[in-house]
C-alpha cells in the first residue's frame, strides 16, 4: 500500500548530518578543555570569565537562530510556492533559539552575579535579550495553534515577522528609559574588556562550535518536524512504512 | 479596491463594535468596574499615599494594558461567535477596512477606559494635571491606545482561529506592548508632574508612541487579512 503520490519524508538520518554532529561533540569537547583548563583567569573577573566562553556564543547563536528564523519565515510568506519546508526550518530554528535564549539568560545572570554583585541589571541589552525570550515563546505557541499546516505556516510567519518589528522598538525605548535612570557606572556591562589571544581565540572558537551545535540541532529538528507533518498528512500507518523501508538489513 | 471603500468599510465595523458593546453593558457594567478596582487594589498593595502619587502615572498604564486584555478578547469573542467573522469574510470587503475598523472601536474604548483610570488617579491617588499637562495626557492616550490597538488587534484576530487563544493572548501582546507602556508611563508622568517631572519633557516620549502606533498599524493592516483569511 504505497503511496505514490507524497514523497517519502527525508529520514531523521544522513551521513552529512551525522559527521556535523561528530564534528560538534569533539569542538564541545575541545572548547571545554579550553575554557575550563588552558586559559588564563582574568584580572578582574577570576575564572567567573569563564562563563563567557558559553554565554557569548549562546548569544550569538539564539540571535543567529530569530534572524533565520524571520528569514525563513520571510521566504515562507513571499515565496511562491509558500514552501512549508521554509516553515518547519523557520519552527526549528525558534525552538532551539529559545533553548539558547534561556541559556544566555541563566549563564549571564550567574555571571552577573559574580561580576556585578547582582543577577539582573535593567540594562538594555539584558532587557531586550528578555523580551526577546518571551517573545519566541509566545511564537512557538502560536505555532501549537492547531489548524492546517497551511494555516499553521501563514500564521507563524506573520508573528514573526511582527517580532521582528517589535524588537527594535523595544530595545530602543528602554534604550530611551534607561538613559534617564543613570546607574552607578561600576556595575554597567561593559563591552570592551582586554583580553589574551587564546581568551579571544576560544571565545571565537566557541562561536563556532555553537554555531555547529545550531546547524545540527536545527538540521534535526526540521527533519523530525517534516516527519510530524507527514504524519498527519498521510497517517500513521504510512508513515511507519516508510521509516521501516529507510532501515535496510545488512 | 479604493480607498473610500475601506474607510467605508472600517466605519461599518466599528460602529457595529461599538453598538454591540452599548447595548450589551458588557463594558460599562463589567470591565469599567474592573478597571476601577484594579486601582483600588494598588493602593492596598503600596498602601503609602507618597509612593501611590509618584508611580501613579505607571499604575494608569498597568491598569489599562490589563483592560486591553478583557477589551480585546472581548472584541473577537463578538466575532467568532456564531463564526461571525466567516459572515464578514463571505462579504467579500477588504481585510485591512475590517482591521481598521476593530482598531478605531478598541482605540475608542480604550480611551474612554484611560479617562476614568486617569479621573481614579486624580481622586484615589491625589496627583494634579494643569492645562497643558491636560493636553498631554489627552494626546498620551490617544496616541497609546492606537499603539496597543494596532497591535492587539492583529493578535486578537489571531484567536478567531485557534483554540488556547484566552492565555495566549497576554504572552503575545504584553512584551509587545512594553515601549507602549514605557512612553505613555513617561509622558504620564510629564502631564501629573509627578516625581518634580515637567510637562514639557513628555512630548518627546509622544513622539515615541506616535512611531509605535505608525509602524504597527502600518504593520496589522498588511498582515490582517492573510491572518484570519483561512
Amino acid at each position: 500500500m504505497s503511496n505514490t503520490t507524497t514523497s517519502v519524508p527525508p529520514p531523521t538520518r544522513t551521513a552529512a548530518s551525522r559527521n556535523l554532529g561528530l564534528i560538534a561533540i569533539f569542538g564541545s569537547i575541545v572548547l571545554a578543555l579550553l575554557g575550563l583548563f588552558f586559559t588564563a583567569e582574568d584580572v578582574d573577573q577570576g575564572s567567573s570569565v569563564r562563563i563567557m566562553y558559553v554565554h557569548v556564543p549562546t548569544a550569538w547563536v539564539a540571535y543567529l537562530a530569530f534572524v533565520f528564523t524571520a528569514v525563513c519565515s520571510a521566504g515562507h510568506l513571499w515565496g511562491r510556492k509558500h514552501s512549508l519546508n521554509l516553515d518547519r526550518l523557520a519552527g526549528a530554528s525558534a525552538e532551539v533559539g529559545v533553548i539558547f535564549m534561556g541559556v544566555t539568560l541563566v549563564t549571564g545572570s550567574l555571571w552577573g552575579r559574580l561580576s556585578w554583585g547582582t543577577y539582573w541589571q535593567w540594562d538594555p541589552r539584558l532587557t531586550t535579550t528578555a523580551f526577546l525570550f518571551v517573545t519566541y515563546v509566545g511564537y512557538l505557541a502560536v505555532r501549537g495553534l492547531g489548524g492546517t499546516q497551511h494555516q499553521r505556516a501563514k500564521r507563524s510567519a506573520i508573528v514573526a515577522l511582527f517580532a521582528v518589528l517589535e524588537i527594535p522598538l523595544v530595545h530602543f525605548s528602554v534604550l530611551l528609559w534607561r538613559s534617564l535612570h543613570q546607574e552607578a557606572t561600576v556595575l554597567r556591562p561593559n563591552g570592551d574588556v582586554k583580553m589574551d589571544g587564546l581568551m579571544l581565540f576560544s571565545l571565537v572558537f566557541g562561536v563556532a562550535v555553537f554555531t555547529t551545535i545550531f546547524a545540527w540541532l536545527v538540521l534535526h529538528r526540521n527533519r523530525v518536524l517534516a516527519l510530524v507533518d507527514a504524519v498527519e498528512l498521510r497517517g500513521i500507518d504510512a508513515a511507519l512504512e516508510a521509516r521501516r523501508a529507510e532501515e535496510v538489513p545488512s | 479596491m479604493s480607498a473610500s471603500r475601506v474607510v467605508g468599510v472600517a466605519r461599518a465595523v466599528a460602529s457595529k463594535d461599538l453598538r454591540i458593546e452599548w447595548r450589551s453593558r458588557v463594558m460599562t457594567n463589567q470591565v469599567l468596574p474592573f478597571a476601577a478596582i484594579v486601582m483600588v487594589l494598588f493602593a492596598f498593595a503600596l498602601d503609602n499615599d507618597g509612593i501611590l502619587q509618584r508611580v501613579a502615572p505607571g499604575l494608569v498604564w498597568m491598569a489599562t494594558l490589563f483592560t486591553s486584555l478583557v477589551v480585546v478578547q472581548r472584541s473577537f469573542a463578538v466575532e467568532s461567535a456564531d463564526s461571525a467573522i466567516d459572515a464578514l469574510r463571505l462579504a467579500g470587503v477588504p481585510s485591512h477596512g475590517v482591521y481598521l475598523g476593530k482598531v478605531a472601536a478598541l482605540v475608542a474604548q480604550l480611551v474612554v477606559f484611560e479617562a476614568v483610570l486617569a479621573m481614579l488617579a486624580l481622586i484615589l491617588y491625589r496627583v494634579n494635571v494643569d492645562l497643558h499637562g491636560a493636553v498631554l495626557l489627552v494626546t498620551t492616550c490617544v496616541l497609546g491606545s492606537v499603539g496597543i490597538a494596532a497591535l492587539a488587534a492583529v493578535y486578537g484576530g489571531l484567536s478567531v482561529a485557534g483554540r488556547g487563544r484566552e492565555t495566549l493572548l497576554p504572552l503575545l501582546l504584553l512584551p509587545a506592548v512594553a515601549p507602549v507602556l514605557i512612553g505613555a508611563t513617561r509622558a504620564t508622568e510629564s502631564a501629573f508632574g509627578s516625581d518634580g517631572a515637567r510637562t514639557v519633557e513628555g512630548w518627546p516620549w509622544v513622539g515615541l508612541l506616535a512611531v509605535f502606533g505608525a509602524i504597527f498599524l502600518f504593520g496589522g493592516t498588511l498582515g490582517f487579512g492573510p491572518l484570519t483569511d483561512e
